[in-house]
């Protein structure tokens, strides 16, 4: 498999009254054709920013992308004019989002918001692009399609919205689709659905899909690799068996513990990770994770973990994956 | 499962949105002209007091034109008349019906007040937008500046101070009357300037609103170009406050038009209200109000109308 993406050393920043906020702090990795990554992390932990400098659609100001590099099918993306990002926007590289209660526009018919990213991306009559609707309104699973196209966004529901969303996200066939946690806005059964229909489309396309989320059910179901994000940086990344059965960071062991499990007993307290994340006005010296790590050690204090290998496909960034580390079980 | 045709209907609640518009309107008159029928009643003095009349006469007029009846008789009497479409005969313009009047001054002040709504329209949509384009930037200090001069200098010494710039000074446009286009330009300019500032800050407001919706970051992920965004997604919704308010600025616009045609020596209804309510001039008073107020009830209600059109959210809750 060849890399569709690659990003390295990525470095977000936000310009607010109380200075500088590095939201990303050199984040590398890279997704291949056709599979599905899934970013996870709590929030505020640089996920959804990651994303968007994806396609730069981070607002200048008040953020910038500071440096690195974001090579898609080889080219820096970063150096990219404004009409060259507009060309790979909902054609290359598309981007369904958190809400799809606002992420439509209230006063245009749904046969224009999915017609018009057509419209932009290749050379269609009206008639071709009216039939290229309510094709792709089919594959999504919007039922009557031919009623549905002359309706406005609140004549829908939540999840027949999110499906609208994902409508205009697929219409030109992208090589990847950027989804910033389509599933949170929704009710469960509905959540469902929609994930199903997104791997649905992943094996008919060979999309590659990145999958942000806050959901370790969603992950396990979906994804073929994981990122975890904390503080801005990736702290783990590796197989999503790996992740569930094998994790190497404290705070992904945290995570996973504080999943709630069926059979839970009945006092019993949900696991938390005790503390908040660090603010990210000034990088924290040492790993940004030692205030809240129960295994912390006295260089976790002094320098940060560099990503270590576990083995070829399993990387994570705590000192406890040194060689010269104590072993725990 | 058989389902029943008529509960797969979509109308009906336009219909009923547009009955109970009907009829507040209605009922807005309504209270409208008794209010004013009671208030020129309050007013001290009566039409016919000056210094030739005498009481002999004064009691002949008053029998002529049935004051010397009950007030409640009276009113009765309007109402029928009203509901006839005849506004009575002016007290002071013998042998002039009220509707004859309105029918030979209102063209020009129609003229005039769609002139400077139109001019308004314009004007403070292509500022406003600019301004929220341009956020933070000159351009946006400059309309700012703008609108509030224009909203806080009062429209007497705005129109003098444009007649004496220029038309007496700079002697660009005539000073006065309403005979061509060129004479058109500064009470229309006079008339709107109020309008302009307050919809170049009530769309520069709304545009800022709009850009940090969530829906123009779908747009700008879906490749549009910058004009597209701002035209197709940003301006369609920016201008729904605009038009909610349209009513009221068209009644701002309308009943500016007194001072203004009086500065301009515009041959409007300006004038006639003005002195009607010098001379007492009951019939003429109510009449002209009657008909601004219907006129200012419609244009609201036209107004629903279309926010129930532009906005299609509108249009099925019927609320």
């Amino acid at each position: 498999m060849s890399r569709l993406i690659e990003i390295n050393d990525l470095e977000v920043g936000f310009k607010t009254y109380g200075g500088e906020v590095q939201a990303v702090r050199g984040v590398s990795f890279y997704i291949e054709q056709g599979e599905c990554i899934a970013v996870v992390g709590e929030s505020g932990c640089g996920k959804s920013v990651t994303a968007k400098a994806l396609l730069k659609l981070i607002p200048e100001p008040p953020g910038k992308i500071k440096s690195g590099s974001i090579l898609f099918e080889g080219n820096d993306i970063i150096a990219y004019s404004k009409k060259q990002m507009q060309q790979i926007r909902g054609a290359e590289v598309s981007m369904i989002f958190q809400d799809p209660m606002t992420s439509l526009n209230p006063t245009m018919l749904i046969e224009r918001q999915i017609g018009e990213v057509i419209a932009k991306h290749q050379k269609a009559s009206r008639k071709q692009v009216y039939d290229r609707v309510i094709e792709i309104m089919k594959l999504v699973g919007i039922p009557n399609p031919e009623k549905r196209i002359k309706q406005y966004p609140h004549e829908f529901s939540g999840g027949m919205r999110q499906r609208v969303m994902i409508a205009i996200a697929m219409a030109c066939n992208p090589k990847l689709l950027i989804a910033d946690e389509p599933t949170t806005a929704l009710d469960v059964t509905i959540q469902a659905q929609i994930l199903e229909l997104m791997k649905g489309l992943q094996e008919k396309f060979s999309t590659s899909i990145m999958l942000i989320t806050h959901d370790l059910g969603v992950v396990a179901s979906m994804a073929q690799r994981v990122l975890v994000f904390y503080a801005g940086k990736i702290v783990e990344s590796s197989d999503v068996n790996e992740v569930f059965n094998n994790p190497k960071h404290p705070y992904t062991v945290g995570l996973l513990k504080s999943m709630p499990t069926l059979g839970i007993a009945n006092k019993e307290m949900l696991a938390t990770i005790d503390g908040t994340p660090p603010d990210l006005f000034k990088s924290p010296v040492g790993c940004s994770f030692m205030p809240r790590c129960e295994k912390a050690m006295r260089i976790c204090k002094m320098a940060e973990p560099p990503m270590l290998d576990i083995n070829e496909t399993h990387q994570a960034a705590c000192w406890l994956n040194h060689e010269k580390a104590p072993r725990y079980n | 499962m058989h389902i029943p045709s008529y509960l797969m209907k979509s109308g009906g609640f336009m219909s009923r949105y547009i009955f109970k518009r009907l009829i507040i309107s209605l009922l807005t008159v309504w209270i409208l002209v008794t209010a004013v029928f009671l208030l020129i009643r309050v007013l001290p003095g009566d039409p016919f007091t000056s210094e030739k009349m005498t009481p002999e006469i004064k009691a002949n007029m008053m029998k002529y034109y049935g004051f010397d009846r009950p007030l409640y008789e009276q009113y009765g009497k309007y109402i029928m008349n009203l509901l006839k479409g005849d506004l009575g005969n002016s007290l002071k313009y013998h042998n002039m019906r009220v509707n004859d009047i309105i029918a030979q001054t209102f063209p020009y002040s129609a003229d005039l007040g769609i002139r400077a709504l139109l001019f308004a329209l314009i004007a403070g949509l292509c500022l406003g937008i600019n301004a929220a384009l341009k956020m933070g930037k000159f351009w946006d200090y400059f309309c700012i500046t703008l609108a509030i001069i224009g909203v806080s200098v009062p429209d007497f010494i705005l129109g003098s101070l444009l007649q004496y710039v220029f038309a007496l000074q700079l002697k660009w446009f005539p000073v006065a009357r309403w005979l061509g286009f060129k004479y058109t330009i500064l009470p229309v300019f006079g008339l709107s300037l109020y309008t302009v500032a307050l919809i170049t800050r009530l769309i520069r407001v709304s545009m800022l609103d709009v850009i940090n919706q969530d829906y123009i970051t779908t747009a700008e992920a879906k490749g549009l170009s910058t004009f597209q965004i701002i035209w197709r997604h940003q301006i369609r919704n920016a201008i729904l406050p605009i038009v909610t308010v349209m009513g009221p600025i068209t009644a701002a616009v309308l009943t500016g038009t007194f001072v203004i045609e009086m500065i301009f020596a515009v041959p409007g209804m300006g004038k006639f209200y003005v002195q009607g309510i010098h001379d007492l001039d009951y019939s003429l008073i109510l009449g002209m109000t009657v008909f601004y107020g219907v006129f200012l009830v419609a244009a609201n209600f036209i107004v629903d109308i279309i926010y129930g059109f532009v906005d299609p959210r509108i249009r099925i809750t019927g609320k």
